[in-house]
């Protein structure tokens, strides 16, 4: 269970809600609503007012590092600071399943990763996130570069992640996507400022 | 003493060479000669002041006086790292980490200097400390320069790819490695050519000096070869303490990156 409680992003009113095993929140919005600051606050990689709680462990509890092999970013436009592919991934790390699970078969993973289209690099970024296996995926439009049929590939490929119990924020301006994942979906344009008391506002 | 004694009107001959350098700009209108005569009257003010300043400390020999000048180089020269900077840290930041990694370096490899490698009696004598505090300074002000600025370059350049290790759960020094082994490599290579050319195409401005001021070359070598390896070393020192210090400011203890930490460019 992933309870978020009071968690300050600048413009929007504290959010405080729960995302359980094998649920997927989807967070809708306008461009600079706040859905990847959101996402990137979630995994500590903002400071944030708040609380983020694991299984009811705060993040503050345990380091910066472990809490992030645990609550995962995927950044929409992931970055690599390795020549290649599989230097990015966990030596004994079993892919196969993953990479064919994206349709990723063909891709040689040493080769330079600047080579590879930028598809093929957003696929590549899922397996990435999910090589050590984290319970928590935050994805920011995981399939923002992909074309059609690749995009569903990806869509049935998180809605597995889900069944199999993994807890998934999904920032997403895909309708059908959206339709498809969600379970709860947040709409930041629609929240409202908590309303103050007349006789405290006064 | 076996030198020769300058006088002042030995400088105002010397000075004729560059009165020749004006009369050049002057007549091929390359517009130097102002910016020139700026410049060298501004090199006689500082050198001579430094020599006064210099002889003024000597006389008295006394630990304070040492140590005020000593401070007085330090900010100076954290002044100037300062300066230096393209993209800077924000302020108290710049100063706090110039300041401290050059301390640190140069003050410890001077003190050792002074107090085993060549020993004056007493370790504190102004005629060693300072000269060589100086050198130091310079070498170490360049190197910790050099990585405060491949730092600021790379952390602009490199943020998604060091976010994306952190996100995947690596800690600051794992997904900072390759920039701070950059920047420490482009502030060591320049010391290495440094070392590698001294006494072959030029002959070291300290040894020059000391040569001409009637020094046996073999000692004025001798002199020069500790010198180097007090600079560089201090150089060294430096370069790694700047190159911590900056990651540990440009991220925090959370394992963040913060760049709101870096002022924009100036």
């Amino acid at each position: 269970m992933l309870r978020i409680d009071y968690l300050s992003i600048g413009g929007l009113p504290p959010l405080s809600f729960e995302v359980a095993p094998g649920q997927c929140l989807t967070i809708e919005g306008p461009s600079g609503s706040g859905k990847t600051r959101l996402l990137r606050a979630i995994a500590d990689l903002d400071p944030a007012e708040g609380y983020v709680f694991l299984d009811g462990v705060e993040r503050s509890e345990m380091s910066a590092p472990l809490w992030r092999r645990r609550v995962r970013f995927v950044s929409a436009e992931p970055a690599w600071w390795a020549a290649t592919a599989r230097a990015h991934f966990p030596p004994a790390a079993k892919l196969d399943r993953l990479i064919a699970a994206l349709g990723l078969e063909h891709v040689n993973l040493d080769r330079p990763v600047a080579e590879l289209s930028t598809g093929e690099r957003q696929r590549l970024a899922l397996v990435r996130a999910l090589a050590d296996d984290p319970p928590v995926l935050l994805l920011d439009e995981p399939t923002s570069a992909l074309a059609a049929t690749n995009a569903a590939l990806a869509s049935e490929f998180i809605k597995f992640q889900i069944l199999a119990g993994r807890i998934v924020i999904l920032v997403s301006h895909d309708a059908v996507q959206i339709e498809r994942l969600a379970t709860a979906r947040l709409h930041l344009a629609d929240l409202e400022w908590p309303r103050v008391p007349e006789s405290a506002a006064a | 003493m076996m030198s020769v004694s300058l006088a002042n009107t030995d400088l105002l001959w010397a000075a004729l060479l560059l009165v020749l350098n004006g009369a050049i700009s002057l007549a091929l209108g390359l517009r130097l000669e102002l910016n020139l005569a700026m410049v060298v009257l501004r090199m006689v003010v500082q050198v001579a002041a430094i020599g006064f300043i210099l002889r003024f400390v000597f006389l008295q020999s006394s630990p304070l006086w040492t140590a005020a000048v000593a401070l007085l180089m330090l900010l100076v020269a954290g002044y100037e790292l300062a300066a230096r900077q393209e993209r800077r840290f924000r302020l108290w930041w710049t100063y706090g980490l110039g300041n401290a990694t050059l301390l640190f370096a140069s003050g410890l490899a001077t003190l050792y200097a002074v107090t085993v490698v060549i020993a004056p009696s007493p370790w504190y004598a102004p005629r060693y400390l300072l000269p060589i505090l100086g050198m130091v300074l310079g070498g170490t002000l360049t190197s910790i320069s050099l990585v405060l600025q491949t730092l600021a370059d790379g952390i602009g350049r490199e943020r998604g790819a060091i976010e994306a290790r952190i996100a995947q759960g690596g800690t600051r020094f794992e997904a900072f490695a390759p920039l701070l082994r950059r920047a420490m490599r482009t502030a060591t290579t320049p010391l290495i050519h440094v070392i590698s050319m001294a006494g072959m195409v030029t002959l070291p401005g300290m040894m020059t000096g000391q040569i001409l001021a009637g020094a046996d070359p073999i000692e004025a070598a001798r002199y020069q070869i500790v010198l180097v390896f007090i600079l560089a070393g201090a150089a060294g020192l430096g370069a790694f303490a700047a190159a911590f210090g900056g990651v540990l400011i440009i991220s925090d203890r959370r394992h963040r990156v913060r760049l709101d930490r870096l002022a924009p460019f100036a």
